[in-house]
């Protein structure tokens, strides 16, 4: 165990280098995500602003951009990591080491979640400060949105990995690309009753609904419902053990296949 | 002890190269069975058979696209061969890669080390990924036996091709490996680093008792390193013997000489 302990610490520490060793890539962490609030920071601004019928649907907005931007940064902050094992050719280093594919894994995981809280939090401070608007006021509420998010992104980054390891770069752009197919089926912006009724079997099957769900509840009735959370836990279960899984299947059949020595070639 | 293949007959008599069966007393740290890999009815690997005896320095030759380093990547278990099976200490590497990792090691021109990181980051995260005791103390000896110190602090994607030869021999031998699996490692090197870094290969061989497989071009570098030499032609084995046994079977000078009659007639 306590060998295992010390080979994520190894790969976390392998990943901390990376980020010490350029500013830019520090910075372009809270970068993107600091650009994203300001645009819909002022549009908040301008919906409350217009007293027209939209005015109240204006927090919903921007604590929705927050949320996705949770899901999104957290799959790429866990991508991205797992990246530059193959840019810098290194993949080959990594499994021939005795480092185990959990153990990586955990360590990706542990990587995507510090990304996520040095983007998230100077933004969620700025957002406060620019627009007033304060995100922490969801309460515990909060805690169970990030932690489902977080664990759904973890689910997409195994499986983005997993094919990027059978697949070669060719898979790359699935980094990028994945989390679009998500976004109108598990209605950030609009509650599931917006969607054709043939599609909500779909939108209930994705883990971040019952989170946006939550957030309306929390945002508009002032109701955190906990039903919904350990829901969508128990679906976050579910999908990280089949996305493990998949990525142990990828992994092998890489195996098979032949390439992992001189991927990123 | 002598070393041994498991060569099928017919193959042996068929090419008259390879030497008969000849028992060997322990565990081999290398041994490669009826290995076959297959791409699409293509066969990279067909067929090859050879052991390499604890402690020996084995050389594995051939040409560009003879299957040498998917011979090798089937030893590390990076690959899962077709068909027979790769054992290294006695483990099977495409079912039981885990249990030996630690006691292995590699360096090969397809792999880089993360070239955003220090020296001494590189070794310092390889080292605890191999659970190195005494890390600091094993990094301070790498340093030494490979003249590091001075580019230690900086950052390894910006070193010259022979300093990250170098840095990267260093970080196959950061867990003191009992195999160790070396592919080309001297190909970038000027002749006067080559010769160098060869001399610290031999050390540590020496003083480990380690078993080493090198994959080469360089027939001087060979005749030098290695106790046997198994030559590989598309895919198959074609010739295997101690360095000056083959010179002799063959009729040739040296090496190189061997090399060249076999890629033209094999």
């Amino acid at each position: 165990m306590s060998d295992s302990l010390n080979r994520i610490a190894a790969m976390t520490a392998r990943y901390y280098y990376i980020l010490r060793s350029s500013w830019l890539r520090l910075f372009e962490i809270i970068y993107w995500p600091a650009m994203q609030m300001l645009v819909w920071g002022f549009l908040y601004t301008y919906l409350y602003e217009s007293k027209s019928a939209m005015a109240s649907t204006a927090g919903l907005l921007l604590g929705a951009v927050l949320l996705w931007d949770v899901l999104f940064r957290g799959q790429l902050g866990f991508t991205f990591t797992f990246l530059e094992e193959i840019w810098s050719r290194n993949l080959a280093n990594l499994m021939m080491s005795p480092l185990q594919p959990a153990e990586l894994a955990a360590s990706l995981m542990l990587m995507s979640l510090i990304r996520l809280l040095i983007g998230t939090i100077p933004v969620t401070i700025l957002t406060l400060l620019l627009f007033g608007f304060n995100v922490y006021a969801m309460g515990p509420g909060l805690i169970a949105f990030f932690l489902n998010l977080v664990l759904t992104s973890w689910a997409i980054g195994l499986v983005v990995a997993g094919l990027v390891i059978r697949q070669g770069l060719g898979a790359e752009s699935l980094a990028y690309s994945v989390m679009i197919v998500l976004l109108p089926l598990c209605c950030v912006y609009y509650p599931v009753d917006a969607l054709p009724a043939w599609l909500h079997p779909i939108a209930w099957s994705l883990t971040p609904t019952y989170v946006f769900e939550g957030m309306r509840a929390v945002l508009l009735d002032g109701v955190f419902r906990a039903d919904l959370m350990i829901e969508c836990l128990a679906l976050n279960a579910v999908y990280l053990g089949l996305a493990f899984t998949a990525f142990i299947t990828l992994l092998h059949s890489a195996r098979h296949k032949g390439g992992l020595l001189t991927m990123g070639e | 002890m002598n070393i041994e293949q498991f060569v099928p007959a017919r193959r042996a008599t068929s090419t008259g190269n390879l030497p008969a069966r000849i028992e060997i007393e322990e565990l081999p740290a290398i041994a490669v069975e009826d290995l076959c890999k297959t791409y699409r009815g293509y066969y990279a690997v067909d067929d090859v058979n050879f052991v390499v005896p604890k402690g020996w320095t084995v050389g594995l030759l051939g040409g560009n696209g003879a299957g040498k380093t998917t011979t090798i990547a089937m030893i590390m278990g990076l690959v899962v061969p077709s068909f027979g099976r790769a054992m290294v200490l006695g483990h099977d590497m495409a079912r039981e890669r885990h249990k030996v990792l630690k006691q292995m090691n590699f360096e090969s021109p397809y792999v880089a080390l993360p070239g955003r990181l220090t020296v001494r980051e590189n070794l310092t995260v390889f080292g605890r990924l191999y659970g190195v005791p005494n890390l600091k103390a094993r990094i301070e000896e790498l340093i030494e036996d490979f003249e590091l110190g001075d580019v230690l602090d900086r950052v390894t994607g910006r070193l010259s091709a022979g300093q990250k030869t170098r840095v990267a021999v260093a970080k196959s031998l950061i867990n003191e490996p009992e195999v160790l699996l070396l592919d080309e490692p001297t190909a970038s090197l000027d002749p006067d680093r080559a010769e160098w870094v060869r001399g610290r290969l031999r050390a540590y061989q020496q003083r480990r008792g380690a078993t080493i497989l090198l994959s080469s071009h360089n027939m001087a570098e060979v005749e030098q390193l290695c106790d046997f030499v198994v030559i590989m032609s598309r895919g198959r084995i074609v010739a295997m013997g101690r360095p000056r046994e083959l010179t002799e079977r063959f009729q040739c000078r040296d090496l190189d000489e061997v090399f060249i009659y076999l890629a033209r007639v094999a």
